[in-house]
């Protein structure tokens, strides 16, 4: 598995992102320019200019027609994907830490940071993909507060029928995307330890979050039930659900402001393979020099790409090996 | 709620109390401050009975005694007397200050006057106090005699029918016991927060589990590790048990402040350091202030460096008759159990005596008939007398050996573990004091005479030195000189040695085998010999264990015919920032660990077998110590041993049958579950499906409300376009050339 190495960032990423297709890769990192590349062969299609601060999170539609970015210069942006032009800037009062586009595409979530008196908060924008991309709804169709704790990251279930946001606590709420009311919340992972990443199995029933207690959980969407746990030896930074096979990938290393106070191997820059059903540890990639900030899967499971506090993207594309392997109890349950 | 010292001793001390709540304490209290003028009175019992002419004399020789402690005056003695005019042999006494008086309670009481009469000092207010009348009952009541509760069984865990061993895990803060097995996870036995605050120690045999905390030491035991025994020494820092478990040692870097209503320290601990206790009874027998070791010459420009504590500072005999202490440079002080008398009253006065060492077994000397325990120690040059090593006869205090050695720079005794021999490491410096080198001079104790042998061919100096338990096999490690300040540890050199075969007894002892170019520091013995772990720990860079077999059973090396050993090195195991090493007490595991109390990084333990397989890796956050809980010595005897040993392929079937028979029920559970949970997995997913139908219908959405609109411009969708290949034109320039034409 010879990965690909995708260096056009100066400064740590904070969010890849593979289209539906998978055939284009979107970065950010925090030097203010978002990066699409060719998830092939690393080749990079373009950038996108215009953010004014380090860019936190990035969200493709599912038609691979706009962009989404949130950022540390408190807006959040759209893109035409194909020319590159900046369609809509909405302006918060703090920067946006995550964005999500719902399952159809027809909204996008936003979480903003708490800061200087403002609470943080989960805005809900409509997006409309009319033949002028800059024609969109000014205000936000929803405001969600988190008066508890502020939420870190957020997503849609399925048929967008909640939206899931974990918090700075490690705990994890399902809100009604309609009235904005949370519905359930759950401390989920150790208290006071941040969940830093959420995301979906491609059919949005269940998913995964990365949290610094060195522990990620597999949720159920519907009742937020801890379905599975996957402990690991270091801070998780983020996590992700393979298609195709039945694994998850996390992602971590000791907190980026220890690194330098520790031999390399003490940090633990490897991303982690285990098994979704056995909660047991199948095997480790190394490669980065620097936690990893961010991982997503290409959406046929053919791929991964991982980003890292070292500045690079690294593409690997999965050998036959990886499709082989099987549990017994695996190869029984399909041989019926 | 954690089994802490505080809450257990609260509720042990003032257990009575709570039971019936009763005043007159308080009320005492109360009245000790409207008193507190008469603190500086002592009153003296004891006197000899005179009569009133001859008072005035008596009172003059007593102040005489009394001015030795603070400061006081004819008239401020009163001593009445009665009708009779005789005195009554009681004497009142008025010091300057509360501070002399104490001073006088505590230094004069029980001291002899005469032949006949013994001083016996009290504080007046104490008198007050506790001899008031009706503090005192008029009649006996006989003690309560509390009903007999069964203990726990101190030795249950010998009974293990597995035969496992125990260790104890203090990680966090949290301490553990667990069984170990093999190389599954171990079974936990007691788990407690904040169990100790210090650390733990198993006692020698493995009976207690102590606990330190800064109230005092608490012994843990029987199967369920209850409270045990309590020894309340205030701030304690090091403990040591004697070999038998019979007593405890206990020091604290603070002297010991013995305030009132202490049940169990009373004056006599008063700036004390070190407390000698009797396990059984739970009781002080003896304290003592530590002497502090002589710290080495301050390097120039240096601070004068700390002074070292010496510790253990009490050392037992085997049999834990005696204990002796050095005091540094002057005697040592030699005690005799059960009551801690000085052996005949003196302490053996050796100019310059720098170390100590009991032999770890009690010896037979040929010829020897009485009962004896062998102390060596040794002094070195002063002035023109050589340096001595010494071995004397207890309780005897006879100079049964004694051996002059010259150019001494530093001198290590090292006792074979039944007493056979003694190695004594001699540091030798050249006449300029710039070249250094190592002499072993080896004591064959149960020879006649005891014969000295000398292994002179080590060039280096000796760093470690390890002799194989109940063998008379060692090892040694070596290094030449370490560059000043240098970041890399200098190499070192393993080197084995073993005795020549020679009938029955041991011959010469000769080296077997020297192993250059390692970092290696710790040298640790299996508890049963033959094996051993030479290993590099506490370092940065290297951290590499071997294991080695010294009756390996191959063919032998040529050279080596002659030698009662077979060296073989069987693995090298590597455990990142390894600190500790231990070998569990029946020599079939070892535990390297990796202590937060060195260094942070990668903390946890790893078990390995006794040829270097490694069992299992536990890293662990915050490990802080392992332990194996000892064993006391077999009850077999050596012909039942041998038994054993030569049916030892029996008995091996029938465990590796057990052993086969555990791993199918493990497998076959592992698949069982693995089962179990896929098909849970599949239900939870096909449910799920099925509720988000529903759930669709419901809300009347389409089949495929999750799916984007596609992008205008998109490629019709609808048929499977499959596999897309990607095909990539790349261009390379192999060669450019330029050439002129024309």
């Amino acid at each position: 598995m010879r990965p690909i190495l995708l260096s056009g960032h100066e400064r740590s990423l904070n969010q890849i992102k593979f289209n539906r297709d998978g055939d284009l890769l979107f970065s950010v990192a925090k030097d203010k320019i978002v990066c699409a590349w060719w998830s092939a062969n690393g080749e990079r299609l373009g950038t996108y200019n215009g953010h004014q601060g380090a860019i936190w999170t990035v969200d493709v539609s599912p038609n691979t027609v706009i962009l989404a970015t949130g950022s540390a210069d408190n807006t959040v942006r759209l893109w035409n994907i194909k020319t590159g032009e900046c369609v809509k800037v909405w302006d918060f009062p703090t920067a946006v830490k995550r964005v999500a586009f719902s399952p159809d595409g027809s909204k996008l979530l936003a979480v903003t940071e708490k800061r200087m008196g403002f609470l943080g908060t989960i805005a809900v924008l409509d997006i409309a993909y009319g033949d002028n991309l800059n024609e969109q709804a000014d205000e936000p169709s929803l405001r969600i507060t988190c008066t508890e704790s502020k939420a870190t990251v957020a997503g849609w279930s399925f048929l967008a029928k909640y939206i899931i946001a974990g918090h700075e606590d490690g705990s994890v709420s399902q809100y009604d995307p309609k009235s904005g009311e949370q519905v359930e919340n759950i401390q989920a992972h150790e208290f006071d330890h941040q969940i830093n990443d959420l995301q979906f199995s491609p059919d949005r029933t269940h998913f995964i979050t990365a949290s610094k207690d060195k522990s990620a959980k597999l949720m159920s969407a519907r009742n937020l039930a801890i379905l599975k746990t996957y402990t690991s030896d270091t801070p998780l930074n983020t996590a992700t659900i393979t298609s195709k096979k039945d694994y998850v990938i996390l992602g971590g290393g000791q907190a980026a402001m220890d690194v330098t106070t520790t031999s390399a191997r003490q940090g633990k820059f490897e991303a982690r393979f285990y098994h979704k059903v056995f909660e047991d540890e199948i095997g480790r990639v190394r490669g980065h020099f620097g936690p990893l900030n961010t991982i997503d899967i290409h959406p046929a499971g053919t791929a991964y790409a991982s980003g890292g506090e070292d500045g690079y993207v690294r593409v690997h594309h999965f050998d036959k090996g990886y499709f082989d392997f099987m549990y017994e109890v695996e190869r029984e349950q399909l041989r019926k | 709620m954690a089994p802490s010292f505080d809450t257990l001793s609260e509720q042990d001390l003032h257990e009575e109390e709570e039971e019936e709540v009763d005043f007159s304490d308080l009320k005492s209290q109360y009245e000790v401050k409207l008193e507190e003028g008469l603190d500086t009175f002592v009153v003296i019992d004891g006197l000899p009975i005179v009569p009133g002419e001859s008072r005035q004399k008596l009172i003059k020789f007593l102040l005489r005694k009394l001015n030795s402690v603070g400061h006081t005056s004819e008239d401020a003695v009163f001593m009445p007397l009665t009708d009779k005019n005789m005195s009554e042999g009681f004497a009142f006494v008025e010091y300057e200050t509360p501070e002399q008086a104490v001073a006088a309670v505590k230094q004069l009481n029980g001291v002899p006057l005469d032949k006949k009469h013994t001083l016996s000092v009290n504080k007046l207010m104490d008198i007050e106090r506790y001899g008031r009348e009706g503090r005192v009952e008029e009649d006996y009541k006989a003690p309560q005699v509390e009903p007999f509760k069964e203990k726990e069984h101190l030795r249950s865990w010998l009974g293990d029918a597995n035969a496992r061993d125990e260790f104890a895990l203090y990680r966090g803060d949290k301490v553990g016991v667990f069984w170990n097995n093999k190389s599954n996870p171990p079974e936990n036995v007691v788990d407690r927060a904040h169990w100790t605050q210090l650390f733990v120690q198993w006692s020698p045999k493995g009976t207690f589990l102590a606990s330190v905390h800064p109230q005092g030491v608490q012994l843990w035991g029987g199967s369920s590790f209850s409270k045990q025994k309590q020894f309340p020494h205030p701030f304690v820092q090091l403990i040591e048990f004697s070999p038998l478990e019979g007593y405890l040692t206990t020091w604290s870097a603070r002297p010991i402040q013995v305030e009132e209503g202490q049940p169990i320290l009373t004056y006599e601990e008063d700036g004390k350091n070190i407390i000698v206790w009797d396990i059984e009874s739970g009781k002080p027998l003896r304290s003592f202030v530590s002497h502090d070791l002589a710290a080495g010459p301050p390097a120039e420009g240096d601070v004068q460096p700390k002074k070292k504590v010496q510790w253990p500072a009490f050392k037992w005999s085997a049999d834990e008759k005696y204990v002796a202490r050095m005091l540094q440079g002057q005697s040592i002080s030699i005690y005799e159990l059960p009551n801690m008398n000085l052996l005949g009253r003196t302490s053996v006065k050796i100019e310059g005596v720098s170390d100590i060492e009991w032999s770890p077994a009690t010896v037979s000397r040929e010829g020897i008939k009485q009962y004896e325990q062998l102390l060596c120690f040794w002094s070195p040059e002063i002035g023109s007398n050589p340096a001595r090593v010494a071995m004397m006869s207890v309780p005897s205090k006879e100079i049964v050996r004694t051996r002059n050695l010259f150019n001494v720079s530093d001198v290590k005794l090292h006792w074979q573990s039944q007493g056979a021999y003694i190695c004594v490491k001699v540091d030798r410096h050249s006449k300029s004091k710039k070249s250094m080198a190592t002499n072993l001079e080896i004591f064959r104790v149960r020879d006649k005479g005891v014969p000295v042998e000398v292994v002179d061919s080590l060039k280096d100096t000796v760093i470690n030195f390890s002799w194989e338990p109940n063998g008379s096999r060692f090892v040694v490690i070596t290094t030449g000189e370490a560059a000043a300040g240098a970041a890399v540890l200098p190499k070192t050199a393993v080197s084995f040695f073993a005795p020549e075969k020679k009938g029955s007894t041991a011959g010469n002892f000769k080296l077997v085998r020297t192993i250059e170019k390692k970092t290696s520091n710790g040298i640790y013995w299996s508890p049963k010999g033959r094996f051993v772990v030479v290993a590099t720990v506490h370092s940065q860079s290297s951290f590499d264990m071997d294991f080695w077999d010294m009756d390996f059973e191959g063919e032998k090396a040529e050279g080596e015919k002659d030698l009662a050993a077979n060296l073989q090195l069987l693995k090298t195991v590597e455990h990142y920032g390894v600190t500790d090493i231990d070998w569990d007490p029946t020599g079939r595991y070892v535990v390297s660990s990796a202590s937060v109390w060195t260094h942070s990084m990668e903390n946890g333990w790893n078990m390995h077998t006794f040829f270097g397989n490694t069992l299992s890796e536990n890293p662990t956050d915050k490990f802080k110590q392992f332990s194996w809980r000892p064993r006391p010595a077999t009850l077999l005897s050596k012909e039942e041993q041998k038994q054993v040993r030569k049916n030892l392929r029996e008995y091996s079937k029938e465990f590796d049958e057990e052993d086969r028979y555990a791993v199918d029920i493990a497998n076959t559970a592992v698949v069982e579950t693995r089962k179990r949970v896929l098909n849970e997995w599949l239900a939870w997913i096909r449910r799920e499906k099925e509720l988000m139908a529903e759930e669709k219908d419901a809300f009347g959405l389409p089949e495929d409300a999750d799916t984007a609109k596609a992008a205008h411009d998109a490629p019709p969708a609808g048929e499977d376009q499959g596999e897309t290949v990607v095909e990539e034109m790349v261009e390379e320039i192999i060669e450019e050339t330029e050439e002129v034409i024309g």
